[in-house]
């Protein structure tokens, strides 16, 4: 397959960025979006050229590291007929003699890095505004000391396959990390563990995501579509309850 | 947002409530105008009270909705400080994608609803002494007054579309992907309601039906 | 930089020297299930109120290292936490599929803390230090606890109690499993422990910093070097010990299923350093990964070893046959090799035995798939029988997941068409030699997790890796450093001391040499060609004349790596490809240590099979006279050869045997 590639270079986080096209040159469809990227920079780099920057690691779809704007979608999810990640995208799914934009993830607390690699730390402060349960390394009872009901232990688990890699602030027309936010509120809420401090958690991690940048939600339901790990746009919901309940206790400020 | 616009929506039910009972007679519907703004709630409150009362309400959830709405817009910009060269949504319904800018349309119209059958400056056909009954069938007259208020509840109901959904999502009733599609099934029951219910009586009045 | 070659030789002895032997001086004598609580009672304390003044830098935020980062941040110490990706989060840790085990003994099926430490050594086929696995399987059950206290989400019955399964051919059902992301869930729990310590203020997290050196400074590991990978900016930090928990080396091959950015770096620097490498060559291939499409292929991807429960491994009689649609080829020209060759455990024997036959039928010119390069490497895993047994439903309930990622990478459905799977490398037992305490050969520098070589000798059963990555970091590594700690605070150290200008130099004359070659060869070029070297002479099956042939190409390579390599852009800026450069520079070096050692253990043992030893059925023979040993090999400069030591294993509580599967 042959490929045109339409890339978002940007040299640092001050410069100005601009679509750059490159053509990409016997690209096997059972490549990974990524293994045509590295394709491309093996070339640019013998031309002389600077490579194309993006974040990467495992390659099968669970650290959370890649993540790029394909044709105007998250992880490519509009091309690809399953929730995938980028690195999971294969380039079967694009015609011979296709034209593919690639852009970076595109929010405000998401500064550009370098061409398509962004800075998602804010999520690291999120959680770290709450997305725990307090328990000090050997403070623990036995695993067996309190059951969980397997309706509840499926659904915190559904919510914790979250793998932070913020398609769905790049997907979001409001730029709201609040699928990312939600996924750990309705993880820990579902589980006895996570009782004690289900009330500040909220009050906490809700006024660090908006301090954050993010914006606010309106219920689009774009998140949940580009999300490869299918997080359910229930957990938003999940979340207002606790709000809602949470303005009604004295828990967190 | 999700209470405001639940009052406004509920509003607009009652509104297209008290429209239909011009298919009960001039009678009905002139006694109706008037109780609204007489002896409501009297005699806890004073006569003609309640209408004004009822008024700084519903201007409040305006004035609220809007507010957040502004909020809201803010955010999303202050959020969004470079735009996509290539963006396609997966998801995002029409309505949802004209929430901002419906909403000002909605707004605009609103003023010129209100000055038309509440402060009486903008009539059409109709003059200001005209009885309810009346000023209503004689505005309904003209045809192209029917067909933008047919266009402008097109907007109402996207726009309710999305909000019943998003205001009971956003009150944290969207449990489960069942519950998504109940919701999103209530939002057009609600929307479409709205229309046939507004649009019924000045198609009727057009019509010749009401007279 | 240069790089001077060390002399080359024919014969193995030519390639290495023997140095004294060495013994662990930490575990306590006494009998083995009163070794670790009298180890912890006799360990010296540091008083709570002195901890803050103490400081303690972590390299790596996976399950051994983010644990070990939150539970000393949780005791008070002030603990920097670094790691070369965007976040703790993403840590390779979070790849982990199948379970992880613990002696909790839920299902009454006779399990206990001696049969998971006696399952671990013999798993390890006798090449681990029994101390520091009976201590393993000790803090097994902690584990557990720990991680649901912390919310991990582990799957539970309808009782609500958690649910268990047998995993990696053991007899009882001991592995605790979270559906087939146990590792991803494992380690948001210890990031969540770990960001709730930054929030506390006792973790300092540096994202995107990539460690280059250590400096030692009177003997003691002080500091670290790092790149900031954003600005470029090369930079010392200092403490009074080091943690590296840098996880495995098997990128070495290139072609592993490891993270892309996965390395030995810190674990080589350390070893330069003076830190003793154990055992580099025990790696572990495992039989069931999708096979290589083609040159470009970047990284392999694991399925499931559950996979074998139901399907039948084969290749063609023929290999005129191998081109054909595997459903037009009849029943009878088929070779149900593992069926034939064991016809008692059949499909289901040891992950080592399944790829090496996988191999030897590819060998002989019956692979199937794709041609790369000039072989076919593939065999078929069959579900037809298991959807003629089950019905399709049933094979999707047990197995619906895997065939969906089969089918989403491949773009064949496995429930048409057989499954092509082919090994690839998994997981390296060895690591930097550390003693019962973690502490490497190098005072004050400890090393936790698939980074150091400690607990499972030469090959690791299935769900022990998470087992052991969170027995370091929450149970074991807090409770022994506090004995070196105690005797801190030491000597100031900053950025002027003369040991940390002449590491953060180093560094800097490093990335400099890089960029400086601008040649006409491709980083990438070379990792791979030192991937298809290791495949080749130091994978599946090792001989000595082929490990001689790997350490002479892998030199070879190394002398045109720094005449030829293209590094492109400047330093002071994020910039990937001399982040790459740098740890193919030390993969080299460790793939040469690798054939040095492989090509010194003249038996065959776990994932280490040398040709020269086997059963006259071709099964792996040890040599328990000669090779009862873990080898600690001390750096001994570029020009020499490096030095031998050996740690006599003892084995006081296990009766060694031989393994058979027949």
């Amino acid at each position: 397959m042959n490929i045109t590639l339409r890339v978002w270079r940007q040299a640092n986080a001050q410069a100005t960025g601009k679509m750059v096209t490159y053509q990409v040159k016997d690209v096997s469809p059972d490549m990974s979006f990524l293994e045509m990227l590295d394709l491309l920079n093996e070339d640019l780099t013998l031309k002389g050229e600077e490579p194309v920057a993006f974040d990467h690691d495992c390659r099968e779809g669970i650290c959370g590291m890649c993540g790029v704007v394909i044709n105007g979608t998250a992880h490519g999810r509009g091309d690809s007929p399953v929730a995938t990640t980028t690195c999971q995208l294969h380039m079967r799914s694009f015609s011979d003699g296709a034209t593919i934009d690639v852009e970076p993830w595109r929010a405000g607390p998401f500064p550009v890095i370098k061409d398509l690699a962004v800075d998602r730390s804010a999520f690291d402060r999120i959680i770290q505004a709450g997305g725990f349960i307090s328990a000090n390394t050997g403070a623990a009872p036995d695993a067996h000391a309190a059951p969980v009901g397997k309706l509840k232990a499926d659904r915190a688990f559904d919510a914790a396959t979250c793998i932070g890699c913020g398609a769905c602030v790049a997907a979001c027309p409001n730029s709201s990390g609040m699928l990312f936010t939600a996924a750990k509120i309705t993880h820990l809420a579902m589980l006895p563990q996570g009782q004690p401090e289900r009330y500040s958690r909220i009050k906490t991690m809700i006024a660090t995501h908006d301090a954050e940048g993010f914006g606010g939600c309106t219920n689009i339901g774009e998140c949940s579509a580009v999300c490869p790990k299918e997080i359910p746009l229930d957990t938003i919901s999940q979340l207002n309850r606790d709000l809602i309940a949470s303005l009604f206790k004295k828990d967190g400020k | 947002m999700a209470v405001t616009g639940l009052v406004l929506i509920g509003f607009l039910l009652m509104h297209m409530y008290g429209n239909l009972k011009m298919f009960l007679g001039e009678h009905s519907f002139d006694f109706y105008a008037e109780w609204l703004k007489g002896d409501i709630l009297y005699p806890l409150i004073p006569h003609g009270w309640f209408i004004w009362l009822f008024r700084a309400f519903m201007l409040a959830a305006i004035a609220l909705h809007m507010y957040s709405a502004v909020t809201l817009w803010a955010r999303a910009k202050a959020a969004n400080p470079q735009a996509y060269a290539a963006k396609k949504q997966l998801a995002q319904t029409y309505s949802a994608r004209t929430m901002r800018w419906g909403g000002v349309i909605l707004a605009g119209f609103l003023v010129f609803h209100l000055l038309q059958f509440t402060v009486k400056a903008t009539l059409v056909k109709g003059t200001a002494d005209l009885t309810p009954y009346k000023l209503v069938v004689a505005e309904f007259n003209v045809w192209w007054l029917v067909l933008a208020y047919g266009l402008w509840l097109v907007a109402v109901c996207m726009h309710v579309r999305h909000g019943v959904w998003s205001a009971f999502t956003t009150l944290g009733a969207n449990t489960s992907p069942k519950a998504r599609a109940v919701l999103n099934g209530c939002a057009w029951v609600v929307a479409i309601l709205l229309y046939i219910g507004f649009m019924i009586m000045p198609v009727a009045v057009l019509t010749g039906v009401l007279h | 930089m240069t790089t001077t070659v060390r002399p080359t030789g024919t014969r193995p002895e030519d390639f290495f020297s023997v140095g004294a032997e060495i013994r662990d001086t930490k575990a306590p004598a006494g009998p083995i299930e009163q070794k670790w609580s009298k180890r912890k009672f006799e360990a010296k304390l540091v008083n709570p109120s002195n901890r803050r003044k103490l400081s303690v830098i972590i390299v790596g935020t996976g399950l051994a290292g983010g644990a070990a980062a939150a539970s000393l941040g949780e005791a008070g110490y002030n603990v920097l936490n670094f790691c070369y990706q965007d976040s703790p989060r993403r840590a390779h840790s979070i790849a982990a599929q199948g379970g992880i085990n613990a002696a909790k003994n839920y299902r009454n099926d006779n399990d206990s803390t001696y049969r998971l430490f006696y399952d671990t050594v013999k798993g390890g086929d006798y090449r681990a230090r029994e101390t520091n696995v009976y201590r393993l399987a000790e803090v097994s059950a902690n584990i557990i606890d720990q991680c649901v206290a912390q919310g991990v989400p582990f799957a539970r019955e309808y009782g609500g109690l958690l649910d268990n399964r047998s995993f990696g051919g053991v007899q009882v059902q001991r592995t605790f499993y979270a559906r087939g992301q146990t590792g991803q869930q494992l380690l948001i729990g210890a990031y969540q422990a770990l960001e709730r310590q930054v929030a506390a203020g006792t973790v300092a997290m540096y994202t995107r910093h990539e460690m280059l050196e250590v400096i030692i400074v009177d003997g003691r590991a002080r500091g670290i070097v790092t790149r900031d990978m954003v600005t470029g900016k090369v930079e010392s930090f200092f403490a009074d010990a080091v943690v590296l928990a840098t996880g495995g080396y098997g990128n070495v091959f290139f072609l592993s299923t490891n993270a892309m950015g996965c390395n030995v770096t810190a674990g080589w620097r350390a070893h330069r350093k003076g830190a003793y490498f154990g055992n580099p060559c025990y790696t572990q291939i495992h039989p069931t990964c999708i096979p290589v499409h083609g040159e470009t292929q970047s990284k392999l991807t694991l399925m499931s070893e559950s996979l074998r429960n139901d399907g039948r491994i084969w290749v063609p009689k023929r290999a005129e046959d191998c081109e054909k649609d595997p459903r037009q080829i009849a029943e009878a020209d088929r070779d149900y090799y593992l069926e034939r060759i064991y016809p008692a455990f059949g499909n289901l024997v040891p992950r080592d035995i399944a790829s090496r036959q996988a191999k030897n039928m590819c060998d002989e010119g019956r692979g199937v798939g794709p041609k790369v390069g000039d072989a076919r490497r593939g065999v078929y895993l069959d579900f037809s029988d298991a959807i003629g047994r089950l019905g399709k439903d049933g094979v999707a309930a047990r197995y619906g997941n895997l065939f969906d990622m089969y089918a989403q990478i491949t773009g064949e459905d496995p429930y048409e068409t057989p499954m092509r799977i082919y090994p690839a490398v998994h997981y390296t037992m060895g690591g930097v030699w550390v003693d019962y305490d973690l502490s490497s050969s190098i005072p004050g520098l400890y090393v936790t997790g698939e980074a150091n070589f400690s607990d499972h000798g030469a090959n690791r059963l299935g769900a022990s890796a998470l087992m052991q990555g969170l027995a370091d970091g929450y149970f074991v590594l807090p409770n022994t450093i506090n004995d070196y700690l105690a005797g801190a605070p030491f000597t100031k150290v900053d950025a002027s001391h003369p040991a940390a200008v002449e590491a953060v130099k180093a560094v800097k004359d490093q990335i400099d040499a890089l960029l400086a070659v601008d040649g006409t060869r491709t980083v990438d070029s070379f990792h791979k060609e030192l991937g298809h070297i290791m495949w080749e002479y130091c994978g599946m099956e090792r001989t000595e004349a082929g490990l001689i042939k790997a350490i002479g190409l892998i030199q070879k390579l190394r002398e045109e790596f720094w005449a030829d390599v293209k590094v492109s852009g400047v330093n002071e800026d994020f910039n990937q490809t001399l982040e790459r450069a740098g740890r193919v520079v030390d993969l080299m070096e460790l793939g040469e240590l690798m054939c040095v050692d492989a090509l010194h253990r003249r038996e065959s043992c776990g994932g280490h099979f040398r040709a020269e030893s086997q059963t006259e059925d071709g099964e792996a023979l040890r040599d328990d006279d000669k090779f009862l040993y873990v080898a600690a090999w001390e750096y001994n400069g570029t020009a020499q050869p490096p030095i031998l030591h050996k740690e006599p294993l003892v084995y006081e509580s296990i009766e060694l045997k031989q393994r058979s599967y027949k």
